[in-house]
């Protein structure tokens, strides 16, 4: 995938010139958002992955005796077969006396795979949608008035509505995180469509009979690509942001499952005595969300400068 | 002017319509009998059923959605299970912390973010410039209770300026409401200032290119007027329209801020309306707030005109 091949010798200025551009990939790679944002998203798949093995404990555990540790105290935590075992609390403990540092590790497992879910969901589905109104003009009309009403009921009320209806489970959670995000890669992807249809190459495909289903899977969507991985990105951020956000005010995931938003709901009472409880989760969620944008930010930058342009 | 602004209020009507069905099916699709819940544990059957009747809940699901939005039309919005009061008596209980708290939070970003906005655009590439960038990207990415509980930390723990929670009326007296407000006007605005900083930005930054903003200053306009006068008034479009979106943001961002803070309003209502499954009363939260969201949108359209002359409609 380099752009640095041996150039051959009649090729004109103007055509060396273009030869010589660097590949959407390159562009991509030498990007310090990108680079700073990916790097850290990849130091948090490691850190979730190997979760278990970075001096964590079972993160439901808890330890009456061990009760609102500051950062770095030692006590002693009890395993599920009744086993004491000798722990430092690198993040000090909460009330029950369970350990901050292995919930806020191990809520980094669920806070990433909340965000890739919500987004492969809202992706998914928007795509599907999109393609749809651009290419069936009976449904477009229609469709796009549902979106637009969807649209106008703040993002953030759907989702809690939706959990309070559904109680909250992983599963629950993720789509009603995703569907009030629909509607903007449904947008997204039928705006696309509408300018990429008019295309030559497009018309071509459909004078020679061409199948609709074909040309949207041949022709549109590899077209589509570089705005929809942006759009990736951010529905990413929002999805992880959201979730604890959700958790936060007591309506998301279940309070047994360790994610930085219940950690954070947790040490709301006790706040003013330690703070910590809230700080390091909120730390963490901030760094993820951060890292997320900035990745998205530098793709946007590479790969579409026309949106780039646009804000 | 009079046939766009027909057209205009007629177009958000089919709009308007399509939520009140989303959340009326968000309603209907959850299980558990409305009646049975309202009537309380002690009912008789007879009791129920009655209520079911006056409710309309025995017939079709079309039919009970257009009994329910004839009520809606007439601003009935139904009763709250877990207050058994009327919903609209309750939004109009929680109304006022709910709008200072938007009202103030509105005014102070506006009043920081654009000229912070111009100010970057006009120094392009400098330290303001390069800190503002930072800034937004941090106000998008750390989320409101974060910053919110970062700044009781500081604010109220440490210094002991402001007050960690609660809220007084305005009947109470304008100074302890503005002591009470600082703090979540302060934590909800970052995220818009950055919003809203980096669309002025961007915006005047377009315009510093034009060819009338050479002409003024080589007129020897003073560089404020040309700022203000030429560059930011013909970037105010783009601002406004942002602000309008925005508010979908400042929404999601005062459910958040008033649980924080402990703020009785109307995010604090639907939150506590959800921990208790109080279906009629989340609906009429969410059916007001899409409908201000609307509403403001609405209104930021009607603005072009005043912002931009040429447009006419």
């Amino acid at each position: 995938m380099t752009a640095t091949a041996p150039l051959p010798e009649d090729l004109s200025v103007e055509a060396a010139s273009v030869v010589l551009q660097p590949s959407a990939w390159e562009r991509v790679r030498r990007n310090l958002s990108v680079r700073i944002g990916g790097v850290t998203m990849l130091l948090l798949v490691l850190l979730a992955l190997a979760a278990p093995w970075l001096g964590t404990v079972d993160p439901s555990l808890f330890d009456p005796s061990s009760r609102d540790l500051l950062p770095g105290q030692r006590g002693e935590i009890t395993t599920l077969d009744g086993e004491i075992l000798k722990h430092r609390f690198l993040m000090g403990s909460d009330s029950f006396g369970r350990d901050i540092y292995s919930r806020v590790i191990f809520g980094t497992q669920v806070s990433l795979i909340v965000g890739l879910a919500t987004a492969a969901v809202a992706m998914a589905v928007g795509i599907v949608l999109g393609l749809m109104a651009g290419f069936l003009r009976w449904l477009d009309g229609p469709l796009m008035r549902v979106m637009d009403g969807l649209m106008a009921i703040p993002a953030i009320l759907i989702a809690i509505a939706l959990v309070a209806m559904w109680r909250g489970s992983l599963t629950t959670v993720v789509v009603a995180i995703a569907i009030p995000e629909i509607p903007r890669v449904t947008r997204l992807v039928r705006s696309l469509v509408l300018s990429i249809r008019e295309e030559p190459y497009v018309e071509a495909a459909i004078s020679l009979g061409t199948p609709t289903w074909l040309i949207m899977a041949r022709h549109i969507l590899p077209n589509c690509v570089a705005p929809l991985v942006v759009q990736a990105t951010f529905l990413c951020a929002t999805g992880i942001l959201t979730e604890a956000i959700l958790s936060f005010l007591g309506v998301g995931l279940p309070p047994d499952i360790p994610t930085w938003g219940n950690v954070m709901a947790e040490g709301r009472a006790q706040f003013n005595e330690y703070p910590h409880n809230i700080f390091f989760p909120g730390i963490f969620l901030a760094v993820t969300v951060l890292a997320v944008n900035m990745l998205g930010d530098g793709l946007r930058d590479t790969l579409d400068p026309k949106m780039a342009k646009r804000l | 002017m009079l046939k766009f602004l027909g057209g205009r209020l007629l177009s958000t009507i089919p709009v308007l319509f399509i939520v009140a069905v989303l959340v009326f099916m968000m309603l209907r699709l959850t299980p558990g009998d409305p009646a049975a819940v309202l009537a309380g544990d002690a009912a008789s059957t007879e009791q129920i059923a009655q209520i079911r009747t006056s409710l309309g809940l025995d017939r079709s699901i079309p039919e009970q959605f257009f009994i329910w939005f004839g009520h809606v039309l007439q601003g009935d919005l139904g009763q709250s299970y877990y207050y058994k009061t009327e919903v609209t008596t309750l939004i109009g209980q929680r109304l006022e912390p709910t709008l200072s708290l938007a009202l103030t939070t509105i005014t102070l970003a506006v009043l920081v973010a654009v000229p912070l906005g111009v100010l970057a655009a006009w120094r392009f590439g400098g330290w303001l410039d390069k800190g503002l960038m930072a800034f937004s990207v941090l106000g998008f990415s750390v989320p409101v209770f974060v910053s919110a509980y970062l700044l009781i930390w500081l604010v109220s723990l440490q210094l002991g300026w402001l007050p960690v929670q609660g809220y007084r009326r305005i009947a109470d007296g304008l100074g302890p409401w503005a002591y009470h407000l600082t703090l979540p006007t302060i934590t909800l605005s970052l995220i818009y200032i950055a919003l809203i900083a980096r669309v002025t930005r961007a915006s005047v930054l377009e315009t510093l290119g034009e060819d009338y903003i050479r002409t003024a200053r080589a007129k020897g306009l003073h560089e404020s007027t040309v700022l203000m006068r030429h560059a930011l008034a013909n970037a105010a479009v783009p601002i406004v329209t942002v602000i309008g979106i925005g508010i979908a943001l400042l929404i999601g961002g005062v459910v958040v801020t008033e649980s924080v803070y402990a703020i009785p309003g109307l995010g604090r209502l639907t939150v506590d309306a959800v921990l208790a499954r109080d279906f009629p009363t989340i609906q009429g939260v969410i059916l007001l707030f899409s409908f201000v969201y609307v509403a403001v949108n609405l209104l930021v359209d009607l603005s072009y005109v005043f912002f931009d002359p040429r447009i006419r409609y």
